[in-house]
């Protein structure tokens, strides 16, 4: 007769990446920065490449990004990231190179240099966090608030008449030849965030082919700017900007070509 | 089939209350705290043992604070050998 038992096995499933250094973010409650910023170093560390990853910080709500993710970083001026990043990929082309701005950064005073950075095809990965609004100087409107949204500098909703429609500098770059890869993506559900995990993944290993930018914009909340509750926020968000910012692949590459 | 079992760690120092991982948990498993952490914020904490380690929490957490495990049952290594049960027991340790 053999004396046998059963062994209960606690495995851990989940838990705080290792790049994702160990302090707190100064992201408000609910922000869809952090989920992010926790993206990017997963990915980082699944690759294996925290000694090879060159990021580039913006200007707004994530300028102290390089506090958080453990890889060399570079802060740029408002809305030159791209261009910053541009530099470094062509000094050091075997390194990976990503830039990770907002949207008042990217879509407003950095259109110029991220149009022209798409359309020369730099293998950089820009990492657009979209949450229509300007986040850190107090919740004025930004290019991408949606109409009749309401914000400081729009107090009775954005007027299209007088203040123009949003940008959807996404859809704009997917029509360039220099991109390879543009996709739109959330973090404000699990599934959502699996989903934005495989995109920056896959942003990732695109640089090593040579191919053209990689853009991937992350539709994400402002609880604060917004005036609600995260919870609140991410419902929101669910039903107004996710119809005006469909989420999906705007631009694929070709897999046989891959 | 028995229902996975799984648990959850939360740092609630590093907690800032969004709420978020509440919302996602399909089993109900997290509620908020009704005292206040070092930096003021109500936390998340652990209410029951219906936890299935689906890490549905630790995803939308945005400050990830939350660390999921899942438990297996396995079978342990045998670990002693019983002979000559009629007369005298023997026990023989394998290791």
């Amino acid at each position: 007769m053999n004396v046998e038992t059963l062994d209960t096995i606690k495995t851990v499933v989940f838990e705080k990446t290792e790049s994702l250094l160990d302090v707190e973010m100064h992201y408000c409650p609910g922000c869809g920065h952090s989920v992010t910023h926790r993206l990017i170093a997963e990915v980082i560390d699944e690759l294996g490449i925290v000694e090879e990853t060159i990021g580039v910080a913006p200007v707004g709500c994530s300028v102290f990004a390089y506090n958080y993710i453990g890889v060399d970083f570079s802060e740029a001026a408002h809305g030159r990231a791209s261009a910053a990043a541009t530099g470094i990929k062509r000094v050091f082309p075997e390194k990976y190179v990503f830039s990770y701005q907002g949207d008042g950064d990217l879509a407003a005073i950095g259109t110029g240099e991220t149009i022209h950075t798409c359309n020369r095809g730099e293998n950089i990965l820009i990492i657009f966090i979209n949450n229509g609004i300007y986040g850190m100087t107090g919740g004025q409107m930004a290019p991408t608030t949606l109409p009749n949204m309401k914000s400081t500098t729009s107090p009775f909703g954005r007027d299209t008449k007088s203040m123009g429609y949003p940008l959807k500098i996404t859809d704009l770059v997917a029509q360039l030849p220099g991109t390879y890869y543009v996709t739109r993506q959330s973090v404000h559900k699990p599934l959502n965030v699996r989903r934005a995990k495989k995109a920056i993944q896959k942003g990732f290993e695109y640089q090593k082919l040579n191919k053209g930018t990689c853009f991937i914009e992350i539709v994400s909340n402002c609880p604060s700017n917004w005036k609600m509750t995260p919870v609140e926020s991410n419902k929101w968000l669910d039903e107004n900007m996710l119809p005006f910012y469909p989420l999906g692949d705007l631009k694929v590459p070709n897999e046989k070509e891959v | 089939m028995a229902k996975a079992k799984g648990d959850i760690l939360i740092n609630i120092e590093k907690c800032k209350g969004c709420e978020i991982c509440m919302d996602a948990c399909p089993e109900d498993v997290i509620a908020m705290s009704k005292v206040v952490n070092k930096k003021g914020y109500l936390y998340a904490v652990k209410i029951t043992d219906s936890c299935t380690g689906c890490t549905n929490c630790a995803l939308v957490c945005p400050d990830a604070v939350i660390t999921v495990f899942r438990e297996t049952k396995q079978k342990k290594e045998q670990i002693a050998t019983i002979t000559n049960v009629t007369g005298n027991i023997t026990v023989t340790v394998d290791k």
